[in-house]
């Protein structure tokens, strides 16, 4: 069995305990509730969008180190990104934390925001996990699609 | 399986020693470092109970009923054996008081279904509490929503425990039905049962018990306690899955109308009327779980040989070891469970998620179960998403519940701020 550590990375464990961009935004543009009724995680995503691109980016509620981790770092990633950015950044760590293969070669400052989503790829090791790491990816997606007051569910 | 042998080794509280005990089941030889601590989820199953069932689709395996050939009888034969052992088992008074389902689940959707429409109307009230598992909740919304009953919810006093006085105070001539747990899946609180009939008929309403974490743990005996209808399902109880029982007071069911419609459940059918079958065939429409049953007849035995008494000592004995070692970890609280506790140890870990517990355990190879155990009521009652659960079985020992300790300690060390 792989070590534990490789799942609960120092960065996870940082972001889990003290996640960043974790507050409500008074009056977003988009917002979105990604819930996963297995294990009762909510997270809501709360984006401004200046024109095409992220001004501020949030999140709130409760899950696993996991996914707590996860929100985290995607906020970090996120700010100032346009959407087709943002998107394409889901995309290449959707393909990641399943195992699969990314379907394009990302440009070089995207690459390097990639890498500092990489910890959370341990979770391909452990299937269940792996919704842990993409809920809040999803409730993006479902803020970008929706505008306001989606509710995605993933399980 | 020689009883006599395993109780004469080291015999531990329930006079027989879950290590010797452990042999009995495929499982642990085959995962040899398993600390299996999620009976409460699923069981389990013995050696006996696994070559029974083979041996039964080896050796005598037709559909029951209606064949007239030698193999159809045989089958019919080890069927209803099947239904005597879990009428035994019960100490109901007949064999046609138990039906065979497929679950805790569905027995309780059986009764929401037929017993319910039949016997109650807009305004009557079924009183359930804050203990209880989805699966005796929900069935009484369905039935709520069909037709207009009134669904009231006892709670727990501040020691975790039913509030008796409050239940007490709950019940009122509109209560037709009182559907409540014996043994609180998410917590192990055990329910005063036979309280809670006196109380209820008193009042003259019937009561359903849902007997799925009570059945494989203490002895049931559904004369004594005088309920209308009891409840369990066979995989918990070291059986195989996809097999449950409803026990149902005879005149009850004898007034229930078919809830499935099909073969099995009927005496004559024509176009115009059909006619059906006296219970318990009236609630088994359709090809039963023939090798289920005969699965859980065999889990039966394999219980009452070790003993039910003995399984109820030893289930208790290893939760009060559990809670006194659970309870010394800083940081981790035992979720309270009233005045008595029985196999369940449910735990929360201050300011962690019980998935990330429970991967910490699966690491050392403790298998528990996390989250809100299908009581989503009941963790907001206690203000959680969910817990950390562990649930016992005869196969544990003290040395399971100090793997457990020593993995939750390892679980606080990776997370606690």
């Amino acid at each position: 069995m792989m070590d534990l550590r490789e799942l609960y990375q120092d960065i996870i464990l940082d972001h889990g305990r003290h996640p960043r961009n974790f507050r409500t935004i008074e009056h977003p543009t988009h917002f979105a509730q990604g819930h996963n009724p297995l294990c009762g995680d909510r997270v809501t995503v709360y984006l401004t969008l200046d024109g095409d691109r992220i001004a501020d980016v949030s999140f709130q509620g409760r899950g696993c180190a996991i996914s707590t981790a996860a929100a985290s770092l995607m906020t970090e990633v996120l700010k100032g990104k346009t959407v087709a950015e943002a998107r394409t950044l889901f995309g290449q760590f959707h393909a990641r934390v399943t195992g699969g293969e990314p379907a394009e070669e990302l440009s070089e400052p995207l690459a390097e925001e990639m890498d500092r989503l990489q910890p959370l790829t341990g979770v391909k090791a452990y299937p269940a996990r792996v919704k842990c790491a993409t809920l809040s990816w999803h409730a993006l997606e479902a803020a970008l699609k929706g505008g306001a007051g989606m509710t995605v569910k993933t399980e | 399986m020689t009883t006599a042998s395993l109780r004469s080794v080291f015999p531990g509280p329930g006079g027989f020693d879950p290590r010797v005990l452990r042999r009995e089941f495929p499982i642990f030889a085959n995962n040899p470092k398993l600390v299996f601590l999620d009976s409460g989820a699923s069981a389990q199953k013995p050696r006996a109970v696994i070559d029974r069932i083979a041996e039964y689709y080896r050796t005598d395996y037709a559909n029951v009923h209606r064949g007239i050939y030698r193999l159809s009888a045989r089958s019919t034969e080890l069927y209803e054996e099947a239904r005597e052992k879990v009428r035994r088992f019960l100490n109901a008074a007949d064999p046609r008081e138990i039906v065979f389902v497929r679950n805790t689940t569905e027995a309780i959707n059986l009764v929401a279904q037929s017993w319910g429409p039949a016997f109650l109307k807009e305004g009557d009230e079924v009183l359930i509490s804050v203990l209880e598992h989805h699966s005796n909740i929900v069935p009484w919304q369905l039935l709520r929503d069909r037709i207009g009953v009134r669904l009231v919810v006892a709670p727990i006093d501040a020691t975790g425990g039913l509030d008796l006085a409050a239940f007490e105070a709950q019940l009122s001539p509109r209560t037709r039905l009182v559907a409540i747990t014996h043994v609180a899946n998410a917590t192990g609180a055990v329910v005063p049962v036979e309280t809670i009939v006196r109380l209820a008929h008193a009042k003259g309403a019937q009561v359903l018990i849902d007997g799925s974490q009570a059945a494989p743990r203490l002895p049931v005996d559904v004369r004594a306690l005088g309920c209308d209808f009891y409840a369990f399902t066979g995989h918990k109880a070291y059986g195989p899955t996809g097999i449950g029982v409803l026990y149902g007071r005879y005149e009850l069911l004898t007034e229930m109308p078919p809830w499935q419609g099909g073969g099995e459940m009927i005496l004559h059918v024509s176009f115009d009327k059909t006619e059906y079958q006296d219970p318990p065939h009236r609630f088994e429409a359709g090809t039963p779980n023939i090798a289920g049953a005969i699965g859980l007849g065999a889990a039966i035995d394999f219980i009452e040989e070790l003993g039910r008494e003995g399984i109820l000592e030893h289930e208790e004995a290893l939760t009060d070891y559990g809670v006194d070692r659970l309870s010394r970890i800083p940081g981790v609280k035992l979720l309270d469970a009233g005045q008595r506790r029985l196999g369940i140890l449910s735990l929360d870990m201050e300011g962690v998620h019980p998935h990330d517990v429970a991967q910490v355990l699966d690491q050392h190879h403790v298998a528990v179960r996390a989250g809100d155990h299908c009581a989503q009521p009941l963790m907001e009652w206690f203000g959680l998403s969910g817990t950390t659960r562990a649930s016992l079985g005869v196969y544990n020992d003290e040395r399971d519940i100090d793997r457990l300790v020593a993995a939750v300690g390892a679980a606080r060390e990776m997370f606690a701020r």
